[in-house]
């Protein structure tokens, strides 16, 4: 239709976590409240693990917190972006296992670590690239692909590995240099590597997504991909990237993990996939593309991860921890859309009261 | 005047009724090739025995299949089945054990159970709006907290569950196990639903084009709820299906299903877009991807590539898929005249 | 029902009329959509609606189909005033909106595309895909069309998917058919087919509203003609009594030269040479040059080809084979990067789609195709994207809240303004521009043809996609025709005029070809 006055819209409410509820309100406002809310949360979330654990806000709970949740939030920033574009990995965690398992692997046939770790990245990539080629070139729906390289991935771990964990009887143990890194703070600092390393990639993931022209056109692809396309962004290339940049990062997270536990089985990290996706949706993220910002996935990264720290310090059982990051990623939806749901209920009232 | 082919044939001789067909066929065709490359190396894997494994060894994520269908074809999809169906489980198996509830409530709740994980999960997609995506996936981890919570180390063993409900694990009919045979009675009756009711077809007017679905007048959200409260119903029926299987529940129960289900739908032929795909596909789907696996496993190749190749068989069936489907597309689309995606 | 003939304006006013629309007003927010508008329809009459962009047909059209309800006024059916709560009572009233973008199911059969939700049953609430298969087959044979019932409706043309559409209604008993620029997509053959749908609709009494630009379909094939402007109805008569220039004075309601100011430039180096191109299956040969200064029109039907043309040329969609050169440098094929570095720009035919991200605000809208420009060592410089938006926005007087609000909450004039900003902002020698009126409101358009204007006096080479004849005419200094995606004609300014266009666009040539 040619008219360019208001139409009826007959799709259901189009943003996820973070979306603005209506277009007067400045994008910078909407993603603000979310972040200011993750601010409060996980002030909460403090002073709650603080009030029931004396060793809650000690530095041997902060470094154990940064090894515990520095891995997995390495794989959330990369999501981050893929999820911005519009779509999704859930091959994430398969990754991370298999080049574990591959360093694993390399080490036990006598490897050197470095070399090891290379390959182990190059591994990574390749995956990554798997994911981008079908998603981006071939066209594919990235559920179903990543869906597919979740469970190719991982059972390529199983068979580098099979039942065995290495270091196995008579393999040299990983070197202590490296292995410390789980027991052993940041120099003149209690902060373990792995939170170091998450930290210093949020910065620069920052930096790139909300500050430079690849960032914009991140945010252009999640929105209107067509319209990216038609400004000369390469969508498809980006894509690509992004997945094979993904690989490569949980690649490291898986290298950061063996390291850290100074051993790896086939399934480390299994499941995780779906911790990664819940931290970056509480985080802000929009599952429709094109709305969220590091900050907030930073925060729901210290919030999920103090929360379990407080929760494993309480001796709750473990699987309460399985329910609170289910709830979390349900507020992060239904806020939101609750708030949209109420508005339009009390639209509508308005609406048959007469003369409106 | 523009001069378009046209059958004047039965319809359900139709071009594309065929190409549907023609998917399920391969189906069953691929599983035959399977089991008969198979049978060459090991000829026990066509004895009755194996042949049971094959279809019991299916039927559970058949059955989570038929749901899935369901929930797929109407662009949404329910990632909580496998705990739903774990939950149901252990639920069932708890009231037998220290409430020694006769066998036939047992069914009845197990399924009660699945319908109101549905319900809820209906509730959140359609009220809410919540991506469906969003709200399984937070239902499953919900769900497995809880069901591990009830759990806590308590574990069913087969001493507690009542003879007369295992029997429906093992027993067969004509050499084909009743756990089957019930699977496949719920895929005929649901299969001839999809094809034959109003509010069935409607579900894939929802897939096919949301908008043009609301326009229609098609009540969108009252059909996504019903698709997701079967699907859970389904789920819970397949817990319950579990337990007289397995007679051993622990927190592990169904765990990863939902993955394998999808697998199973995709190969199936059910788009992961919605609008397309029979219950039939999938639980043939199902059955194909269950027969690989054991036929690597009697050809003695090692259990470890299990998984590699069942990712590996996803990949390619949605590849496959893409290209049939740019082939119809292709072959379908008119000659001449302006083109725009319907 | 009687059998109406023709032109029978003498038989109609003895019929109670299918529908009327009774003085209906409807604003939104502060924009007056329509103010008084009325019309009547009899059986078996087509009875075509004209009037410009922004004329307030697509808002008459949204009342009739349910979508909107008037403020004021009164809508009656078969002399019952109804209120429609929604599209579905509309459609059950007998009237039927066949929209230019028809909305089908693309994985169900046609026949089941027709019958959704009403599917016939047989025993048990089943449904009878015999019976629904012999209805359908009945519809299309009322209709005279030949279309596979079977078969999904995925791939189905434009013209197909409107058959389709049009059995839909059919099937509803659809007493009255709006159809919204049927032809705008349809090659000479479909339009003929549907003409004839039309014939053999009228004869079986329903009343067909008939909205078009294209005034020779429109005096071939109706009996009356409503003309509305600026949201108001003109006058209502009988097709013999009225000449296309009356019908055009009242749509436009001044001189045409009025609207569209034109500076005579004198035309300078070749900017763009296009040669052989193809893309399969969609054009076919087609070369083109446009030089600096002049603005060169690409008419033609719609679906002829034209966008994807100018698509092809700027490298958002590869072709099949042929050159493209700026200033004598041949572009790679499938680059839009490199296209843009040599100075092109396209601003899409869509607007909502492919010219801006509706969800960003206008800033970020302005700045999308200058990022590299606006950066300094690889970090976005906030300010001078803000500058640079606030200039293109004061310079193109787009009317705004604030710089950060979304594009969404402008009129379509000025969303397309922006569009223009943010190609303008490059400075291009080139501007390749599809459709630049399309949706915009009248003041708005000449707006936008001031500035046209202006560029080519300061030396831009315009390349303009236009289904407007007269903005074709008034504003091109050369017009190529394209008719199925081929060039069939080139006229120069004095030699091109309605007639000639339109058959070189139809394919109907006569004694006077170009």
């Amino acid at each position: 239709m040619t008219s360019d006055l208001a139409s009826v819209s007959t799709s259901p409410v189009s943003n996820g976590a973070a979306g603005g509820p209506g277009p007067r309100s400045g994008r910078w406002r909407a993603a603000l409240r979310w972040e200011a809310a993750l601010v409060l949360v996980l002030v909460a979330v403090v002073l709650f693990g603080a009030a029931e654990s004396s060793t809650f806000l000690t530095p041997t709970t902060f470094f154990y917190l940064g090894t515990d949740i520095g891995y997995i939030a390495i794989m959330a920033l990369p999501m981050t972006l893929i999820v911005m574009t519009g779509e999704i990995d859930l091959s994430v965690a398969s990754a991370l296992g298999l080049s574990g398992a591959m360093v694993g692997y390399l080490w036990h046939h006598g490897w050197g670590i470095w070399p090891a770790v290379l390959v182990a990245l190059a591994v990574g990539a390749l995956g990554g690239a798997i994911n981008g080629v079908l998603v981006a070139k071939v066209g594919l729906p990235s559920i179903a692909v990543t869906i597919g390289t979740l469970t190719l991935y991982r059972g390529l771990a199983e068979v580098l590995l099979g039942s065995m964990t290495v270091p196995a009887i008579g393999d040299r143990p990983f070197p202590t240099s490296l292995t410390n890194i789980g027991v052993v703070p940041v120099p003149g600092t209690h902060m373990s590597y792995s939170l170091l390393f998450f930290l210093i990639l949020a910065v620069v993931f920052g930096v790139l997504l909300h500050a430079t022209p690849l960032g914009r056109s991140l945010v252009a692809i999640g929105l209107q991909p067509e319209a990216a396309r038609f400004v000369g962004i390469r969508v498809n290339r980006i894509k690509l990237v992004l997945y094979i940049v993904s690989g490569v990062m949980c690649a490291f997270a898986g290298i950061l993990l063996t390291l850290q536990n100074a051993s790896v089985s086939y399934d480390a990290g299994s499941g995780l996939e779906l911790n990664v996706v819940a931290i970056v949706l509480f985080g802000g993220v929009s599952i429709f593309g094109g709305r969220g910002s590091i900050l907030g996935v930073v925060l729901s990264v210290a919030i999920v991860g103090a929360l379990e720290m407080a929760l494993t310090q309480m001796n709750v059982d473990p699987n309460v921890q399985n329910i609170v990051t289910g709830v979390l990623l349900l507020l992060s939806v239904i806020i939101p859309n609750g708030g949209e749901l109420v508005r339009r209920v009390r639209a509508r009232m308005r609406r048959l009261t007469p003369g409106s | 005047m523009s001069a378009h082919i046209e059958t004047g044939s039965e319809p359900w001789l139709s071009r594309a009724g065929a190409l549907l067909r023609a998917r399920e066929a391969g189906l069953f065709l691929l599983i035959l090739i399977v089991v008969a490359v198979t049978a060459v190396h090991n000829h026990d894997f066509v004895g009755s025995q194996s042949v049971q494994q094959l279809l019991s060894g299916a039927a559970l994520i058949a059955l989570l299949g038929v749901g899935e269908t369901l929930v797929m074809v109407t662009r949404n999809v329910d990632l909580s089945v496998g705990s739903v169906l774990g939950l149901s489980a252990y639920v069932v198996g708890d009231l037998f054990r220290d409430h020694h509830i006769p066998v036939w409530s047992g069914f009845v709740i197990g399924i009660a159970i699945g319908a109101a994980a549905g319900a809820l999960n209906g509730f959140i997609v359609t009220v809410l709006r919540v991506p469906s995506l969003v709200i399984t996936l937070a239902m499953l981890y919900v769900i497995r907290g809880i069901d591990s919570l009830m759990v806590n180390g308590n574990t069913i063993d087969p001493s507690s569950i009542p003879s007369a409900f295992t029997q429906v694990g093992y027993r067969t009919i004509l050499g084909v196990p009743w756990l089957a045979v019930i699977v496949a009675v719920v895929v005929a009756v649901v299969g001839y639903t999809m094809r034959s009711f109003r509010s069935s077809r409607e579900l894939y007017a929802i897939g096919s084009n949301p908008d043009a679905a609301v326009l229609a007048g098609v009540p969108v959200g009252k059909r996504v709820f019903t698709s997701f409260v079967i699907s859970g119903t389904l789920a819970g029926l397949a817990g319950t299906l579990f337990l007289a299987l397995h007679a051993q529940v622990d927190n592990s129960a169904g765990s990863g299903y939902e993955l394998t289900v999808i697998a199973a739908t995709v190969v199936g032929g059910v788009a992961i877009f919605g609008g397309s795909g029979t219950v039939v596909g999938a639980a043939l789907g199902a059955l194909l991807l269950n027969t690989i696996n054991q036929a690597l496993v009697a050809s003695r190749i090692s259990a470890f590539w299990n998984e590699a190749i069942a990712g590996a068989l996803l990949l390619a069936a949605i590849g496959i898929d893409r290209w049939l489907s740019l082939r119809m597309a292709r072959s379908l689309t008119s000659a001449q005249g302006a083109h725009r995606d319907v | 029902m009687p059998d109406t003939d023709d032109h029978g304006t003498g038989a109609e006013a003895e019929l109670a009329p299918r529908l009327e629309l009774r003085a209906a007003s409807k604003s939104f927010g502060a924009v007056r959509a329509l103010r008084d508008a009325s019309i009547t329809l009899y059986p078996g009459e087509a009875h075509a609606l004209l009037g410009e962009n922004g004329a307030g047909k697509s808002t008459l059209v949204k009342i009739l189909g349910g979508v909107h309800r008037p403020d004021e006024g009164e809508l009656l059916i078969d002399g019952v005033t109804l209120s429609f709560s929604g599209p579905a009572a509309a459609r059950e009233a007998g009237v039927s909106i066949i929209y230019q973008e028809p909305s089908l199911f693309p994985d169900l059969t046609v026949a089941e595309n027709i019958f959704m939700g009403r599917q016939p049953l047989r025993r048990a609430r089943r449904i009878d895909r015999g019976a629904m298969h012999r209805e359908a087959a009945a519809i299309f044979a009322r209709l005279g069309v030949e279309i596979d019932l079977e078969r999904p409706a995925r791939g189905l043309s434009v013209a197909d998917q409107q058959i389709v559409e049009i059995a839909k209604a059919l099937s509803l008993g659809a007493g009255v058919m709006v159809m919204d620029e049927p032809t705008a997509a349809l090659t000479t053959v479909e339009a003929d087919r549907l003409f004839e749908v039309i014939r053999t609709l009228r004869s079986r009494g329903t009343a067909v509203l008939f909205i078009s630009h294209r005034l020779e379909e429109v005096f071939a094939t109706c009996q009356r003609v409503t003309v509305m402007r600026d949201g108001g109805f003109v006058r209502t008569a009988a097709i013999e009594d009225v000449t296309v220039d009356d019908v055009i004075r009242a749509m436009v309601g001044r001189e045409l030269s009025d609207l569209f100011p034109k500076t005579a430039t004198e035309p300078g180096d070749v900017v763009l040479e296009v040669e052989s191109l193809c893309s399969q299956g969609v054009y076919d040969n087609v070369s083109l040059t446009v030089r600096a200064g002049e603005i060169v029109a690409l008419a033609g039907l719609v679906g002829a080809g034209r966008s994807e043309v100018a698509r092809g040329v700027f490298g958002v969609d590869r072709r099949s084979s042929g050159k493209v050169k700026m200033d004598g440098r041949e572009l790679p094929n499938g680059d839009p990067i490199a296209a843009m570095t040599a100075g092109m720009a396209l601003v899409p035919e869509d607007r909502r789609q492919q010219g801006l991200v509706m969800d960003m605000g206008i800033d970020q809208n302005t700045a999308l195709a200058s990022l590299g420009r606006l950066s300094r060592s690889g970090l976005i410089r906030r300010s001078a994207e803000g500058a640079l938006a606030a200039e293109w926005t004061a310079r193109l007087q787009v009317k705004y809240g604030r710089l950060r609000d979304t594009v969404s909450t402008l009129s379509g004039g000025n969303q397309q303004k922006v569009v223009l900003g943010k190609w303008l902002a490059r400075s291009p020698r080139l501007l390749i521009i599809d459709e630049p009126t399309r949706g915009i409101d009248v003041g708005t358009k000449a707006e936008v043809h001031r500035i046209l204007d202006g560029l080519v006096a300061q030396g831009m080479a315009v390349l303009m996609i236009s289904s407007e004849l007269p903005e074709v005419l008034a504003m091109a200094d050369r017009v190529i025709v394209l008719r199925e995606g081929r060039v069939t004609a080139e006229f120069s300014r004095e030699q091109a005029d309605e007639d000639s266009v339109m058959r070189a666009a139809t394919g109907q040539l006569s004694g006077a070809a170009a």
